[in-house]
């Protein structure tokens, strides 16, 4: 549809100031967020808006690096969240190729076991959970939150019904071609499941970079603390100083902004695909 | 998907010339081909038994046992469970998880369905707006929630700012989070705003598959946009409804996240919910048997709407 040259229906017209207007308030928080970030904090409340300062106040995002340790809460943010989804993939992608192209023995079974915990709330069983951590003395550990979060029901779930969807007549012919069942996963399932792995990515990272209950039973010690609890912990700490905590909030949104965007062609894909098989 | 039709095609004719090697007995070569597939699946599966299914048994026998977490375990058979009908906290935070859910999802499901339609059409800057819908959903709960109270803020937040020159007398504001009556309120709004976007997604793809014969054929019933969207679009959409209706409401079932950082349950209990309440008795009073006892209350909520899903999935 061109604008230029062409009659604009009211209809039109409609539609593109619902969209707007919707659209507008949606992003309004962040644009807030984004606004009050660069100023005073005795600024922040000022009425009428102040969309844009007049005197931006850059010093905001200078000094939140060293009110609380930001540099470390993203470091080990992004150290797990790089390991669980790597795990998360490795595993899943592994036992799914299984599941969906090898028979054996309980399969169905086994199966089974991940479908019917795929519905349960992680809150239903977080307390035995952590009761056990604790026994292995993982608690105040990353590698609790490791092992919590690397093996889901989920991830598993989505690599199979992709790869029932690959034809098994291509690993006959490649085991005729005499590659091994890992050969075949690593050569040809893999490579053809990159919609897939794109997806559980995705989802793993933004889950595990954004998890908060987790982080929050698990770890208690400062250094140790995942961006989302550390900024909750700067919140309540610092909770008149809104310039600063907004800085620290855009500066927590911008890696999941970054890979939102460059992957959510595969994001919206993801989410159609296994919303409606699901 | 080119390159999958190559490989089979290449592989195709060396098929007659090898064949698996006779000497292996079958038996032999049964075991062998198990051990490989339980290869495969166990990275995950034993991570997946130990940190999923372990603590899924043990927290059904939690639920039956008194435990603070350090003195001996000892066996409370249905103590927990008559505990709950005398805990005031528990009764208001199992009807505000109800309410929560009753109020949120027809809302939500709305909204996105409403969104879904709009941005369904070819219009200038569609994937652009569909990105923004998106967004909140993907964005961090602590640096969104936090704004969300600021924007809320009951003296001088924006919105309430927005409302006093709009002409409404001061005493009538609402105070949102810290109102008792409008916390509710405030926390429903927000999980609206945040995850809204995710089923106008899903809605998309469900619009995708409806068949354009049949709004052509409603074009020649002289059918307007809106009886088109009453009697094609959204019998049509039935099952996604159903799937999205399902997945809201065990997603509401277990709101925590916001809560915790909007209201605190508050004030008094008058946004507590069921995992609030799960992890206020674990993990502040170190009851973690009555604890378990909640969370099995928020199993049999999550299985009924599950079981609802299965019987209906079987009739389709």
């Amino acid at each position: 549809m061109k604008i230029a040259g062409y009659r604009v229906k009211p209809k039109t017209i409609a539609v593109y100031l619902t969209v707007i207007v919707i659209t507008a308030v949606m992003l309004m928080p962040f644009a807030w967020m984004l606004s009050a970030s660069l100023k005073l904090s005795r600024d922040v409340f000022v009425f009428p808006i102040e969309w844009i300062p007049s005197e931006p106040r850059w010093q905001n995002y200078v000094d939140i690096w060293t009110k609380i340790p930001l540099a470390l809460f993203i470091y080990n943010t992004s150290k797990l969240t790089i390991i669980v989804t790597v795990l998360q993939l490795l595993t899943s992608s592994f036992a799914a190729y299984a599941f969906a192209k090898l028979d054996f023995p309980y399969k169905n079974t086994l199966f089974l076991g991940y479908i019917a915990t795929i519905a349960m709330p992680w809150q239903v069983y977080m307390v035995p959970q952590f009761l056990l951590m604790r026994e292995f003395g993982l608690n105040n550990t990353h590698l609790a939150l490791i092992c919590l979060q690397a093996f889901t029901a989920f991830g598993v779930f989505l690599m199979r019904q992709f790869y029932m969807s690959i034809p098994t007549e291509l690993c006959e012919a490649a085991r005729i071609d005499g590659m091994n069942e890992y050969q075949i996963w690593a050569k040809i399932m893999l490579p053809l499941s990159k919609p897939a792995l794109s997806t559980l990515t995705i989802f793993t990272f933004v889950t595990t970079w954004n998890d908060f209950l987790g982080p929050m039973i698990y770890l208690t010690k400062t250094e140790l603390k995942t961006i989302q609890i550390g900024l909750r912990m700067f919140i309540s700490q610092y909770s008149a100083e809104y310039g600063l905590i907004m800085a620290a909030s855009v500066v927590a949104l911008i890696p999941v902004l970054i890979v939102f965007l460059s992957l959510q062609r595969f994001f919206v894909e993801g989410v159609a695909s296994s919303g409606i098989k699901g | 998907m080119s390159m999958s039709n190559s490989t089979a095609a290449a592989s195709g004719a060396p098929a007659t010339a090898r064949r698996p090697a006779k000497t292996m007995s079958r038996r032999r070569r049964q075991v062998q081909n198990a051990l490989v597939a339980y290869s495969f699946i166990a990275p995950n599966f034993l991570g997946f038994a130990v940190f999923t299914l372990g603590p899924i048994l043990f927290a059904f026998v939690l639920a039956f046992m008194h435990w603070d977490g350090s003195n001996a375990i000892t066996f409370a058979g249905l103590d927990n469970f008559w505990r709950l009908f005398e805990d005031k906290a528990f009764i208001a935070a199992f009807w505000n998880t109800i309410i929560y859910t009753a109020v949120s999802v027809p809302a939500t499901l709305a909204c996105a369905l409403g969104l879904a339609v709009l941005l369904n059409q070819k219009i200038f800057g569609r994937d652009f707006f569909r990105t923004a819908m998106f967004f909140p959903y993907v964005a961090s709960l602590v640096a969104v929630a936090v704004v969300w109270n600021m924007i809320f803020n009951p003296e001088m937040g924006p919105v309430n700012m927005i409302l006093y020159t709009l002409g409404l007398d001061p005493k009538d504001m609402p105070g949102w989070a810290a109102d008792r009556h409008w916390a509710m309120v405030t926390v429903i709004l927000f999980g609206i705003w945040k995850s809204m976007g995710y089923y106008m997604v899903i809605y998309l793809a469900g619009l995708q598959g409806i068949n354009s014969e049949l709004y052509e054929a409603a074009d020649l019933d002289g059918a307007n946009s809106w009886q088109k969207f009453l009697y094609v679009t959204v019998p049509q959409l039935g099952p996604t409804t159903f799937f999205v209706t399902v997945m809201l409401t065990i997603q509401s079932f277990k709101v925590f996240d916001q809560i915790y950082m909007i209201t605190q349950g508050g004030p008094g209990t008058s946004t507590l919910v069921l995992v609030y309440h799960i992890y206020n008795e674990a993990f502040i009073s170190w009851d973690l048997g009555y604890s378990s006892m909640i969370a099995l209350v928020l199993f049999f909520l999550v299985l009924a709407v599950t079981v609802v899903q299965f019987r209906r999935q079987k009739e389709d």
